[in-house]
């Protein structure tokens, strides 16, 4: 069964239509030939409809509750997956998931948010918003693969870092921050993926790297749409225009040299067809890492650093008259 | 010459309505008392009843931890852009020039050097009346600018915070900033360079999660509302009270957040010790 979002409607109509049709079991060529016009009635309107998103249907399709996981996807992409618990000090986060897993042949640590499928599950997971434990778990694992040279692969996807009391007297922001300085100089490769949403700092704290994906309907942010609108519109209501406003689309991210490159999803989004989803996002990830894995460690440090220090819209002022 | 000069005597206005005392009594924001205020002011704007620290203005912070006359400013012509092309309730390049009229700077920062009883140091200082101390593009890169300039001359850097986290009108590449700064941070721990953060009230979201809290030594002024995501925000998630003293800068001092907690009369003083251990 498929969970339609609201824009979808039109989608859901002709589906229903046809599965009427089907279910009738009617085998007159009238009737197949009317089965054969819906499809591909169907087949233009997906068309039509998903490759002219707004930034905030976009947004919808991100969190979709069917969307593939980082959990899917090391499940698809690597072999041997061995998952590591907890940052040694306060407990398991299970909002981030990590471990070792196999990945063309190589070893690589693999990091991700995981905001769990079932209610039960996404209760367990905090919907993917990690506290502080989860980051020093994600940091611990990055220290990991640092010490055995193995290049890190993370998948983000996120509303953001849990904003709770606990959080806070545990040092959320500084579990970030300390995140975000030692990604900055880890001494091996990095890949990062948006395959969701991206939301925040709790999304950056896994997402500092010499390549950052996302995928074609995965969204970005600093702000969600619905936090900015309450803000600055005074109005949740407004998260639409916000979405549009802040600019937050794979292809926004891309002009705005954010990111390095867009991965496309099948019609309809990546959960439609999570295997070609994880088969081509592959395929992508594998590139970046061969051609990272090149680098003498000194280059693609400085390169990283380089790459961030340009980040940003900035006018000098002219120089001055001698 | 003439023998005499008319001076030109400006008619005063005449006010409608005799002036309400606002402007002579302050409310603290955090006891709520109403204090007088040239008390607070010449109390180096510390709430006389329950030792709140009042938010202060840039060149007053810079006056009173720099010695006289040794400030001087870097790259104060460093102007934001609008690389979004923002516009919620009112587009961002008005937002803009209005504070920069308001503030007389181009965006929420100043860096500079200057010297701490003698002791050369980097400074940035966060400016809480523009934007509300947000960090965009040009508050990020002159962070970097003050650490590049650190890692020459090896003087600590010391950054002074009062900040509501990112600029959301620049959207991601606020974001981004938050790494950007990270990284120069990173740079100059490699070097050994010391730095020291002082946090004021408020400092809260991308500030406190990207360079304020990694400073070797992290400085909270006292009763300062320090945190990563917003009181608003927290209760609004968590559907209940928050207790009272929570995200205080004596609640973050007690969950081993912070290093210490100073009060004004002796900031300088204090940083002057801790910068000399650095020596």
């Amino acid at each position: 069964m498929r969970d339609y979002l609201e824009f979808e409607q039109p989608i859901r109509e002709i589906e229903e239509r046809i599965e009427k049709l089907t279910g009738s079991g009617a085998t007159r060529g009238s009737v197949q030939d009317e089965i054969r016009k819906l499809k591909t009635r169907l087949a233009h309107t997906e068309i039509e409809l998903y490759s002219r998103l707004t930034p905030w249907q976009r947004t919808q399709l991100a969190r979709h509750a069917l969307r593939p996981s980082v959990l899917d996807y090391v499940g698809a992409m690597c072999r041997d997956f061995v998952e590591l618990h907890g940052d040694r000090a306060f407990g398991d986060d299970r909002a981030i998931v990590g471990g070792l897993a196999r990945f063309n042949g190589r070893s690589v640590m693999v990091i991700g948010h995981q905001k769990g499928k079932t209610l039960k599950e996404r209760m367990q997971r905090n919907f993917g918003m990690p506290n502080p434990e989860g980051y020093r778990k994600a940091l611990r694992l990055m220290k990991l693969a640092e010490k055995f040279k193995r290049p890190l692969l993370t998948f983000i996807d996120t509303p953001g870092a849990y904003p709770g009391i606990g959080a806070e007297e545990r040092g959320q922001a500084e579990a970030i921050a300390r995140n975000l300085l030692v990604m900055a100089r880890l001494k091996v490769p990095i890949v990062s993926v948006v395959i969701g949403e991206g939301g925040s700092g709790g999304a950056l704290a896994l997402a500092v790297a010499d390549r950052v994906l996302m995928l074609e309907h995965a969204v970005y942010s600093v702000i969600s749409p619905e936090g900015c609108a309450a803000i600055l519109w005074n109005n949740p209501a407004k998260a639409p225009e916000a979405a549009a406003a802040l600019k937050m689309t794979a292809h926004d991210l891309l002009n705005l040299r954010v990111i390095d490159e867009v991965i496309p999803e099948p019609v309809g989004g990546a959960h439609r067809d999570p295997h070609g989803m994880a088969e081509r996002a592959a395929k992508v990830l594998s590139a970046h890492l061969s051609q990272l894995e090149e680098l003498p460690v000194a280059e693609l440090l400085a390169r990283r650093y380089e790459k961030y220090r340009r980040m940003g819209a900035v006018a000098e002022p002219p120089p001055p008259a001698s | 010459m003439a023998w005499f000069k008319k001076h030109r005597m400006p008619i005063p206005e005449t006010p409608k309505r005799p002036k309400v005392v606002e402007g002579l009594w302050l409310k603290c924001n955090h006891c709520r008392e109403i204090v007088y205020r040239k008390e607070v002011e010449r109390n180096n704007k510390v709430c006389p009843k329950c030792e709140y620290h009042f938010p202060i203005s840039v060149a007053e912070r810079i006056t009173m931890l720099v010695d006289l006359g040794t400030f001087k400013e870097w790259d104060a012509g460093i102007e934001p852009k609008d690389p979004l092309v923002f516009t919620d309730t009112s587009s961002y390049r008005d937002r803009l020039k209005a504070q920069q009229e308001k503030t007389g700077r181009k965006d929420a920062i100043v860096i500079g050097e200057g010297a701490v009883n003698g002791r050369r140091i980097a400074l940035g200082v966060l400016d809480f009346s523009f934007m509300g101390g947000s960090m965009g593009s040009v508050v990020g890169e002159k962070i970097c600018l003050a650490v590049d300039r650190a890692l020459v001359s090896r003087n600590p850097l010391v950054l002074v915070t009062a900040s509501g986290g990112a600029r959301m009108q620049e959207g991601i590449l606020s974001l981004m900033q938050m790494a950007k700064t990270s990284a120069a941070v990173a740079r100059l721990g490699e070097a050994g360079v010391p730095f020291v953060s002082i946090l004021g009230d408020p400092t809260f979201g991308g500030v406190t999660a990207s360079v304020a809290m990694l400073a070797d030594v992290i400085i909270a002024e006292p009763k300062a509302l320090i945190g990563f995501a917003g009181p608003r925000v927290i209760e609004q998630t968590i559907k209940q009270q928050l207790p009272d003293e929570f995200q205080r800068a004596e609640f973050l001092l007690e969950h081993g957040i912070v290093d210490l907690i100073v009060e004004r009369k002796h900031l300088k003083e204090t940083l002057t010790t801790v910068l000399s251990h650095f020596q």
